[in-house]
């Protein structure tokens, strides 16, 4: 994309931008979020997981401060072209974001009740799978700061290695289930964890398809994306 | 038929048909312009531009002031012709028909390609001999019942019946600015034309007016081919089809209005659009 030159009105320039920026500042918060949960998880660090917990509230917040801009900004300036589509993707990046802190608040959760449960090697497999999402997450963001297409579509098809993750996990905790029934609670916990991490994969690859869209006007379809298919129990 | 008037069909047949230029998608084409240089004196206004306006739809005209875009829909009904130092080179072909060759009275072709400008202009006549006025000149009506007729349908057709109906032997200027360019509406279609141009028909109207103005341009794209020139971006995209950006006597961009107001191809038109510079 070519560089931007500025509106005619400079406050509408300045307003963009601040949108991009609290869009990034989001996106960071939630991406912590998914580490430290994950670090939470493996050390059974609870004041960590408490900690994680309470950054979905700044996740929200940002998210109704940059709905309210963008409402304000439609009102105000009408945007077209460019502009339109990348007001259009902060509102839609940013509910994306809000349902990823979601989810890792979830995990968060999930780390009081696995405390004590000898997991350990399943929750190798989670923190990997976390690594991966969080990159996938950090790439993303990457692609809407620098309005990078290419970057946008790496991560769009990269989520087939997340979905191939999240069903050897799911094959993985299965077989601790049937060889120990006595740990079936934390199996579910784990199996929602993994779950919750293949979700933010998707928003992720959602996000992907909203910046390709911002950056070349076209639309990627889901359909056509590559997707490892669902383990059958 | 003889031979003679066969070969002179023919011949005609030959100067006139034309294949459509550039792409209306999917409309048939109704004004077909090609290659339209326009100069005032030395100046040059516009520079070769070719388009084909769809028929039964809207078609938008946007660009900065000087672009050519009020000069380039004024070719159209040869408004052009009453400038003296205006020369007018290329052709334009509506339904195939050359309206700049010898045999075309431009009295008779402004009935069929309808104008409406910025400032509503009704006539110092009552609001019933505005509308009356066309049909009379042109011969379309001569009986009272008839002219009754076609001046209630125009009014109805451009939402204005109901307003005046019960005060048709007053001025048309007496009207409200809205009204007044509504009555220009009626005017302009009480002939039954085939094309409408508007040249920023709303500028000088409040938003109500302006609102009943695009509800109305919408109800007759079933009917006519329209063209619009407009500064408001939002106008455009509003009510229109198809947009053409102009910038400096060029046609820059022509396409579908939302591909123009969502993914505009050319730089150009994307600062404009975006309000980066005008």
């Amino acid at each position: 994309m070519r560089p931007m030159t500025t509106h005619i009105v400079s406050a509408f320039s300045e307003e963009l931008e601040h949108l991009s920026a609290d869009i990034l500042r989001m996106g960071g918060v939630a991406e912590t979020m998914i580490d430290q949960a994950c670090t939470a998880l493996v050390t059974g660090d609870q004041m960590l997981a408490d900690q994680t917990s309470e950054m979905d509230d700044t996740v929200d917040a940002i998210e109704v401060d940059v709905e309210r801009r963008i409402m304000r900004l439609l009102a105000l300036r009408q945007p077209m072209a460019t502009d339109l589509r990348a007001v259009v993707a902060a509102l839609k990046v940013a509910s994306e974001l809000e349902r990823i802190g979601d989810l890792s608040k979830n995990i968060a959760k999930r780390v009081a009740p696995l405390a004590g449960a000898d997991v350990s090697s399943a929750i190798k497999g989670i923190e990997r799978m976390g690594h991966g999402v969080k990159q996938q997450l950090h790439s993303v963001l990457d692609s809407y700061s620098e309005a990078d297409a290419e970057l946008s579509l790496k991560v769009w098809s990269g989520d087939e290695d997340i979905d191939q993750h999240y069903n050897s996990m799911f094959r993985e905790v299965l077989t601790y289930m049937m060889q120990d029934p006595s740990l079936i609670g934390a199996g579910t916990h784990l199996m929602f964890i993994a779950k919750n991490l293949e979700r933010i994969g998707d928003h992720c690859t959602n996000v992907a398809e909203i910046v390709h869209y911002q950056v070349t006007g076209t639309y990627l379809t889901s359909s056509a994306r590559p997707k490892a298919p669902l383990l059958e129990g | 038929m003889s031979e003679t008037e066969n070969t002179r069909k023919d011949t005609l047949i030959s100067q006139v048909t034309v294949t459509p230029s550039a792409d209306t998608s999917g409309y048939a084409t109704k004004v077909d312009c090609k290659h339209i240089n326009v100069s005032y004196g030395d100046k040059q206004a516009i520079f070769d531009i070719s388009m084909a306006i769809p028929e039964r739809s809207v078609t938008a005209f946007i660009g900065p002031s000087g672009c050519g875009k009020s000069t380039f829909l004024r070719c159209i009904n040869r408004m052009n012709d009453t400038i003296e130092s205006a020369k007018v080179e290329g052709q334009i072909f509506i339904d195939g028909e050359d309206v700049n060759s010898d045999h075309i009275d431009p009295v008779l072709l402004r009935s069929r390609v309808g104008m409406v400008f910025q400032k509503p202009n009704p006539f110092p006549k009552s609001i019933y001999d505005n509308i009356a006025y066309g049909p009379r000149i042109h011969g379309i009506a001569t009986s009272r019942t008839d002219l009754d007729e076609i001046v209630e349908t125009s009014l109805t057709r451009a939402g204005l019946w109901d307003e005046v109906k019960d005060r048709l032997t007053q001025p048309g200027t007496g009207l409200s600015g809205g009204q007044q360019q509504r009555l220009c509406i009626a005017r302009a279609i009480a002939v039954s034309p085939e094309v409408i141009l508007m040249d920023e028909p709303c500028s000088a109207l409040d938003p109500i007016a302006t609102a009943r103005i695009e509800e109305l341009i919408d109800e007759l794209r079933e009917r006519f081919c329209i063209v619009i020139v407009t500064h408001s971006m939002q106008q455009a995209a509003r009510v229109s089809q198809r947009t053409a950006f102009f910038h400096l006597g060029k046609l820059v961009e022509y396409g579908d209005t939302e591909t123009v107001f969502t993914n505009p191809s050319d730089d150009r038109t994307s600062d404009y659009i975006t309000g980066r510079f005008g």
